[in-house]
């Protein structure tokens, strides 16, 4: 991923910015410009908790290129407590006891990078939720 | 519209074709359909391939492909829908056909997957996900699948052997179909026992890495009447359908909405209900992708396709038989190559020469093909008259 | 009035005993464990490094102080291990934490003491009535050579302090510094690992100029080891602090609450801002803290803080260090600590 695309996202994968309909009120996260829930195209931008549950997970062991060193790693999706479902990386956790259900807590993560001399590319993953 | 019929096949073998170029493929594929159909008038082609580009470097093949199969200055055009490719070429060759702008279309579907790493062959596949939500995070397409067969698994019971089962039945299919890349049996024990992909899917509840290519040429149902080379197979139905690219968005991750509707679209365009289908090739890019097809197009109840599966329903010899070529599981799956793939096995079996894999009596075809994890498919109805 | 409004860590969940460095290279674990006081030490997770650390431990400080991350107008990170050699890691945290476009940054170097060092500006800076909140942060990553001493200490950890002038958690009373030209540990340009003067870090440069700005601070406020509730000094490892605190006539229980390094090992730019972080977790308010940080090369910052009424209304609004210390982690043996690291790379 080139600097300038992972740059652009920064407000989403950064801080979980995401946009609310202001007709209906779905929040969409991405945001969108035009709301799938009602066809409006109006919105607020909105912070989302980043708290909520695992509704379903994988652990990747054949990753693809530029996730070699990181395999394996459990990647799921997560629904939040808003209501908006979104897929990343499940890390600070043992695979082999990971399950469906568990409160989930979004944290601020390397995601992936160019190589080793490349832009390092940050944003949310989430960790089991055992407050701390 | 115009009816449109399919005059010709063509297939190369599916593998590792190291000594095949992605020209040599469409070349090879296409001379097969030209002899199989007994002509050699041509108006137009379509091309479906997911990523020439990211797999081979190549673009632009809508000028390669005319050039090297010697017909230079026939239009053609390349169509993307990631693994609906093929069904996407063969739909855009038949509303050519039908709306009278040509007569005789080639419709050819193209993968040429191993002249990269098997590490740059996933990136390349899961560029058909969300690259910024979906596949930024390292997530891969067996591990979309994945995440639907433990939610699967979870919400309805499917079990491991049922999950299993369908590569077992696909590969007994496959072990009688000379163009196979894996025309072997396996177990269920030894499909459960093969090495972890993504939890919890094994390597042999995945389609493998595959190059191939497949061709069909089609014409007006009028014209094939006087070409009169064997039984006339007409396409009847077309359903095409999307949704979400992202599986998270997706209003049930279980319910394929894209493929239910296509099926319903294709199925009402021809007359018939899904159980007028005699059998059907659908897209088991992944052991637990062919349950949820049969589930969303409604061939089985929501949460059945394991245990129907396991029951024999989608055997050869079974009421409702699924994947008699293989499927993309023993067939082999060069993503654009495969929606093609599927026509020429619908009208081989139509045509009552499938050998020792031939359902009999088969009149009636459903062909499902399936772009990335479900947000776009195309299903053809091909019928035997 | 100028202190602390907000504070926060952030720990990683990986541990490796000393026991388990000390079997790869022969070395006689017993005396590392008793002669330094150290039992094991936290790892970054391969996903973590000082950006990571900082923006997660300063979301935990902006829950405590409850304010618009808009109002922050600096952030300073202090670390030996940027991710970057040129590119700010305080453009990262910023906008993670939605602070941006309108606040100043700077990513601080000073071995140790990196951490106090924005702290220390970002008191000033909020006293001088410039901006109205700042944001100091110290965190590292570090690395110690495989096989040297420095790889059975140098640890991952971060604390975050959001500095205001008003809804104190901890008012600031004075604050003072020693610093002389002494290299007793360094890192060169492009170089992995730190080199370091064996015991030449001890006498003329660790006690030296942490006593010397503990002195310094105490005759500055006019105050005695006796009238502190508590006090942090930097923590290279579990011997040095209880060395210095008692030669300056603390006693345990003054140290004890702050004194992490024994199971955390030394989070370098982290290290005393964390000890302040805990012991800010179980004071009363009244409470006088003092927090000596030292950073090799070298030099001591020193600060004395006064807890308010309003620590006890916000400091369970975040988890405590403690609890992120003891009830967060996982052992991992060498090899895998080894590709934590980066010590071991997978080929492509």
């Amino acid at each position: 991923m080139q600097v300038p695309r992972f740059w652009r996202e920064i407000p989403r994968y950064y801080r979980l910015e995401a946009a609310a309909c202001v007709q209906c009120d779905a929040i969409h996260f991405p945001p969108r410009k035009i709301c799938p829930s009602c066809g409006a195209n109006a919105f607020e931008t909105v912070r989302l908790s980043g708290r909520g549950a695992l509704t379903t997970f994988t652990i990747i062991r054949t990753p693809p290129s530029g996730f070699t060193d990181q395999a394996p790693y459990a990647v799921g999706i997560v629904e939040l407590d808003e209501g908006v479902r979104l897929m990343a990386q499940i890390t600070d956790c043992d695979v082999d006891t990971l399950k469906t259900g568990d409160r989930m807590i979004a944290k601020f993560r390397r995601i992936r990078e160019e190589g080793r001399t490349g832009v390092i590319m940050y944003g949310y993953k989430f960790v089991p939720d055992v407050g701390v | 519209m115009r009816d449109v019929a399919i005059i010709g096949i063509g297939m190369t073998r599916f593998g590792e074709l190291w000594e095949s170029s992605i020209r040599d493929l469409c070349v090879e594929a296409a001379l097969a359909c030209f002899n199989d159909a007994g002509i050699d008038r041509l108006d137009s082609i379509t091309i479906g391939s997911m990523s020439s580009g990211l797999f081979t470097g190549q673009e632009h093949l809508a000028s390669l492909v005319p050039d090297y199969l010697g017909r230079r200055n026939v239009p053609a055009v390349r169509v993307e829908s990631a693994c609906a490719s093929g069904g996407q070429a063969v739909r855009t060759a038949f509303l050519e056909v039908a709306s009278g702008m040509s007569d005789v279309v080639l419709a050819i579907g193209i993968e040429k997957m191993t002249d990269v790493s098997g590490g740059e062959a996933t990136y390349a596949l899961a560029t058909a996900a969300d690259q910024d939500y979906e596949a930024f995070h390292g997530v891969t397409f067996p591990g979309l699948y994945a995440m639907m067969a433990r939610a699967h698994m979870e919400r309805f019971g499917t079990t491991r052997d049922q999950l299993a089962q369908v590569a077992v039945k696909n590969h007994e299919n496959g072990s009688h179909n000379p163009h196979a890349q894996f025309p072997f049996t396996v177990t269920r024990k030894q499909v459960i026992n093969s090495v972890m992909i993504a939890d919890p899917l094994t390597l042999l509840d995945c389609s493998p890495i595959t190059d191939g290519a497949a061709a069909v040429l089609v014409a007006p149902a009028e014209m094939a009447r006087e070409l009169q080379r064997g039984p006339l197979t007409v396409i009847t139905g077309i359903g095409h359908a999307t949704d979400t690219i992202s599986i998270a968005h997706r209003a049930d991750l279980l319910h394929l909405d894209a493929i239910e509707l296509a099926s319903s679209r294709a199925l009402g365009m021809a007359g018939k209900t899904i159980e007028d289908i005699d059998f059907a090739e659908v897209h088991d890019c992944f052991t637990i992708a062919e349950i949820l097809v049969l589930e969303s197009m409604g061939v089985v109840p929501a949460g059945q396709g394991g245990p129907a599966t396991l029951d024999g329903l989608t055997a050869l010899d079974g009421d409702f038989p699924v994947n008699p070529s293989g499927g993309l599981k023993s067939k082999g799956h060069p993503v654009g190559a495969t929606g093609v793939a599927q026509i020429c096995e619908a009208v081989t079996q139509l045509r009552g020469a499938a050998g020792d894999r031939q359902i009999p009596n088969a009149r009636i075809a459903l062909t499902q093909n399936m772009g990335g994890s479900g947000g776009s498919s195309v299903v053809h109805i091909v019928e035997a008259r | 009035m100028v202190g602390i409004v907000g504070y926060g860590t952030q720990i990683p969940r990986y541990r490796i005993r000393v026991e388990d460095i000390a079997s790869v290279w022969g070395a006689d674990a017993p005396s590392y464990k008793r002669g330094l006081n150290l039992n094991e030490k936290s790892v970054p997770g391969p996903d973590e490094d000082t950006a990571t650390l900082s923006v997660n431990a300063a979301r935990n400080a902006l829950l405590r102080a409850g304010i618009d991350p808009q109002l922050i107008g600096a952030v300073y990170v202090g670390s030996e291990s940027h991710p970057y050699a040129v590119k700010p890691t305080g453009t990262i945290v910023s906008e993670a934490l939605g602070a941006c476009p309108r606040v100043h940054t700077a990513d601080l170097e000073f071995a140790c003491k990196a951490g106090t060092e924005g702290l220390f500006i970002a008191l000033h800076e909020v006293q001088s009535g410039v901006i109205t909140h700042a944001l100091a942060i110290g965190a590292d990553t570090s690395q110690g050579a495989p096989g040297d001493a420095l790889e059975y200490s140098a640890a991952a950890g971060a604390a975050a302090f959001i500095v205001g002038s008003e809804d104190l958690i901890a008012e600031l009373l004075t604050t003072d510094v020693y610093m002389t030209d002494t290299a007793d540990f360094w890192r060169r340009e492009h170089t992995p690992y730190p080199e370091h003067g064996g015991r030449f870090t001890g006498v003329p440069a660790y006690f030296r100029h942490v006593t010397g700005a503990a002195k310094a601070i105490m005759d500055r406020a006019e105050m005695a080891p006796e009238d502190f509730d508590y006090c942090i000094f930097h923590q290279p490892n579990g011997k040095f602090p209880v060395q210095v605190a008692r030669k300056l006539g603390f006693t345990e229980e003054q140290w004890a609450p702050g004194l992490l390094s024994p199971t955390l090992g030394n989070t370098y730019s982290g290290s005393s801002p964390m000890g302040l972080a805990a012991t800010l977790d179980v004071a009363n308010p009244g409470a006088h803290i003092l927090l000596v940080s030292y950073g090799s090369g070298a030099g001591s910052d020193a600060f004395i803080f006064r807890t308010t009424e309003r620590l006890s209304d916000v400091r369970d609004r975040a988890p405590h260090t403690r609890t992120q210390l003891d009830e967060y982690r996982v052992h991992i043996p060498y090899g895998t600590y080894a590709k934590f690291r980066r010590k071991i790379l997978k080929a492509e």
